[in-house]
């Protein structure tokens, strides 16, 4: 059996020491208590005894060597098999680690002046809350606290015409804390905001309490907004043979197929193929880790009387034009009167927000995680662009589109953002009248 | 920047001190050949001599006196009493005479003298190396009662508390002389009294503590961030007088919560006097009680290793005590 020998605390602040000479040697038998080792600390010089008695077998701390209170020099065969060594000391929880300006604590142990051994179970038997003149003053006693009032509280109330009764408590006890009267304060704010007065006779505000749906919607986007670095990018595509390409087929189109040709499906189109190019796009950020989609799942982002909800094309980059356009359009009625499956609205890899009929012309969208990017098409608008040909430039009257596309920084940079989006870019740009929509 | 520790901070100031003025001179037990107990003044009577570096009896009524006969004829004498535990018999030096000097002679004497004393517990002291002695010398109008935590917070504050006029009481926390490492600038600095540091910014619940007890709630304060998400901000007291109150109300004023953490003993404590100013002077901003966490009322640190983990505060207890507050 072996027996690890340690080096014994020696006196308060002493953390670690200095190996003077091993007045013993490896086969040597010693007796318990016999010198062992000349040790060198700032504080003092001393030999430390043998822990017990046996035959040292082993030195792993030489002459010279500084080693922290407590951690192991060597080893020997005890004469005695059951001989435990003591517990060995940990010292500080934290490991050592480039020093701030507040300073690290370094791994070490301490002992009182008297010197002698015994483990360092300082920072590790002590049981949280558990003494009862530990603490006193506890505040965490778990009393209905729904109609009590902090000062802060009270003040908040009083000050931005909040009525307390009215707000859900997330405290002990079901106390209202600051953070919900702050929260309520926002809440009333936007909604004054969202909803002018319609007539002097009822100017008074009211709290509304959020739809479950609205909820979610709200939590999921705090989640995003104070979870991703967002930044954007935006770019004009001119979508004028785009545009002429589908009004020469939108009536053949819809009599032969019963849906529009909406210009989603052309955007679903171009969008897929450059994520199938740039694969970055088409990723997820989950844990830490980039995962990258085997599928280019889109979601379209469909306003309903319930909230926003977002279906998703699956495998969008194997479809048409018109198969996407196809598969699009039930989704979407679907998404329109609350009629989704939970499968319809999983797995998406990338976000579609047409912002275009809301007249939109930019916006930076928040994304949805763990997706790395969402992308608005615009309104579609005629405009005064200049047109270079050989015979020199000239102003011609363009259908002009921007494409705004929100990305997550922690996957994407810029130029890896910006190359996508152009691809998206040549993908609408190269639609004409002729174009094989399949 | 050099990386020291707490005590080769304290040992550089005092040198720097002494290099710079002749009358700033250091005196203790076994401070000259042996350097002091802790090895403060290494080398230090070799570098200055024996008339500035001077063995005294062992007697803190004597050195504490001395000390004060030299401030107020013109020198600047740096104390240093080997344990705090030890200064009970200089009381009357300290408490009785050098605080009222400025105060009994209408401003005409001053006393300029600094006492060092290394404090507080959770290194196997026992009863007589580990007590925390600083609500004592804090409760006395006239002194000046200072303990730093870190190795840049100690040289600046120990070099201000050389040159300041009046007593300063300089409370150096033994644990951490060798156990908290730091960043100190290479250049000449000091840092004033009476001016607290936050040393973690947050926006949940303010932490208020001094010494040791900073660094075990840095350590809480990661642990909560990391398991429940609780925003914690920590102000080091640095000086407990003059107390820093206006950091103290602002940091409350942010966060509507406060946690007080002491190592010392519950009743009449650093903790009781600051619950007070916040309860007095941030009432309305109040979300919570204010919690005060603290060493229970015994006479003094049990020596069983087992009762000593009991009785110090952990970066475990101060984390459960953060929750506690959290979720009020």
């Amino acid at each position: 059996m072996t027996y690890l020998i340690q080096l014994p605390h020696v006196g308060e602040s002493v953390t670690e020491a200095v190996i003077g000479k091993w007045l013993v040697g490896i086969g040597d038998h010693v007796n318990k208590f016999d010198p062992m080792v000349e040790v060198v600390t700032d504080k003092v010089n001393m030999e430390f005894p043998a822990p017990e008695s046996g035959t040292i077998t082993s030195i792993s701390a030489v002459e010279g060597d500084t080693v922290p209170m407590g951690s192991d020099i060597g080893e020997m065969d005890p004469d005695d098999p059951n001989a435990v060594p003591e517990a060995s000391t940990s010292g500080m929880a934290n490991a050592p680690g480039a020093p701030g300006i507040v300073g690290e604590m370094i791994t070490g142990a301490n002992v009182g002046p008297t010197g002698g051994t015994f483990a360092d179970t300082s920072m590790e038997t002590s049981s949280p809350g558990g003494s009862s003149v530990q603490n006193t003053g506890s505040v965490g006693e778990g009393r209905n606290r729904s109609d009590y009032y902090s000062p802060v509280v009270m003040r908040l109330a009083s000050q931005n015409g909040i009525d307390l009764s009215t707000v859900t408590g997330s405290g002990s006890g079901g106390r209202v804390t600051r953070a919900d009267v702050q929260a309520a304060i926002e809440g009333s704010g936007m909604q004054v905001a969202a909803s002018p007065t319609e007539s002097p006779a009822s100017t008074d505000d009211s709290l509304v309490e959020p739809t479950p749906i609205r909820k979610i919607i709200a939590a999921n986007m705090v989640r995003s907004w104070t979870q991703i670095p967002h930044a954007w990018t935006s770019i004009e595509v001119d979508v004028t043979g785009l545009v002429r390409l589908r009004d020469s087929q939108k009536e053949y189109f819809r009599s032969r197929n019963g849906v529009s040709l909406s210009y989603v499906a052309f955007s679903l189109f171009a969008l897929a193929a450059a994520l199938r190019r740039s694969p970055l796009a088409n990723s997820a950020w989950i844990d830490g880790k980039i995962r990258m989609n085997g599928q280019v799942n889109i979601g379209v982002a469909v306003a309903s009387d319930a909230g926003l909800v977002v279906p998703v094309i699956r495998n969008a980059d194997q479809l048409s034009v018109a198969e996407l356009a196809g598969a699009a359009a039930p989704l979407i009625e679907s998404a329109r009167s609350g009629k989704l499956t939970i499968e319809q609205v999983q797995g998406g890899t990338f976000t579609l927000n047409n912002t275009g009929p809301l007249g939109s012309v930019w916006g930076g969208s928040i994304i949805s995680p763990p997706q790395v990017a969402i992308v608005n098409t615009e309104a579609i608008v005629k405009r005064p662009v200049v047109v270079e040909s050989d015979t020199g430039d000239s102003i011609a009257i363009r259908q002009m589109m921007n494409l705004s596309l929100s990305f997550d920084h922690r996957v994407l940079d810029g130029a890896e953002a910006g190359m996508f989006i152009q691809d998206v870019k040549a993908g609408l740009e190269a639609f004409g009248p002729g174009s094989d929509i399949g | 920047m050099a990386t020291k520790t707490v005590i080769e901070a304290v040992r550089d100031a005092m040198h720097e001190e002494m290099s710079r003025d002749q009358n700033v001179l250091v005196m203790g037990e076994d401070i000259a050949e042996r350097g002091g107990v802790f090895l403060a003044t290494d080398g230090f009577v070799e570098d200055f001599g024996s008339a500035r570096v001077i063995d005294t009896p062992l007697a803190e009524s004597s050195i504490a006196g001395i000390a004060l006969g030299a401030a107020v004829n013109g020198l600047r004498p740096i104390a240093e009493i080997e344990f705090a535990d030890f200064i009970w018999p200089a009381m009357n030096q300290i408490v009785g005479e050098a605080s009222k000097v400025r105060y009994g002679t209408a401003g005409k004497k001053y006393a300029p003298m600094v006492v060092r004393m290394p404090y507080g517990g959770g290194v196997r002291g026992g009863l007589y190396h580990s007590q925390s002695i600083d609500v004592v010398f804090a409760h006395q109008p006239g002194l000046h009662v200072v303990a730093p935590s870190t190795p840049y917070d100690a040289k600046g504050l120990l070099k201000s508390a050389i040159r300041s006029d009046d007593p300063v009481i300089f409370l150096e926390h033994k644990r951490t002389y060798r156990l908290v490492r730091g960043e100190v600038p290479d250049q000449e600095y000091t840092l004033p009294i009476g001016v607290a540091d936050v040393k973690r910014e947050g926006s949940d619940l303010t932490i208020v503590a001094f010494g040791l007890m900073v660094h075990y709630c840095l350590e809480a304060a990661n642990m909560v961030a990391e398991s429940d998400g609780i925003d914690a901000e920590i102000v080091d007291l640095r000086s407990l007088t003059p107390l820093d109150r206006d950091t103290i109300l602002k940091s409350v004023r942010k966060t509507s919560k406060a946690l007080v953490v002491q190592e010392d003993s519950l009743s009449y404590g650093v903790g009781a006097e600051i619950a007070a100013t916040i309860a007095t002077s941030a009432f309305e901003d109040l979300d919570a009680p204010v919690a005060r966490l603290a060493g229970p009322d015994l006479p003094e640190m049990p020596f069983s290793p087992a009762l000593e983990a009991e009785y110090m505060l952990s970066p475990e207890k101060i984390a459960t005590a953060i929750r506690e507050l959290a979720a009020y």
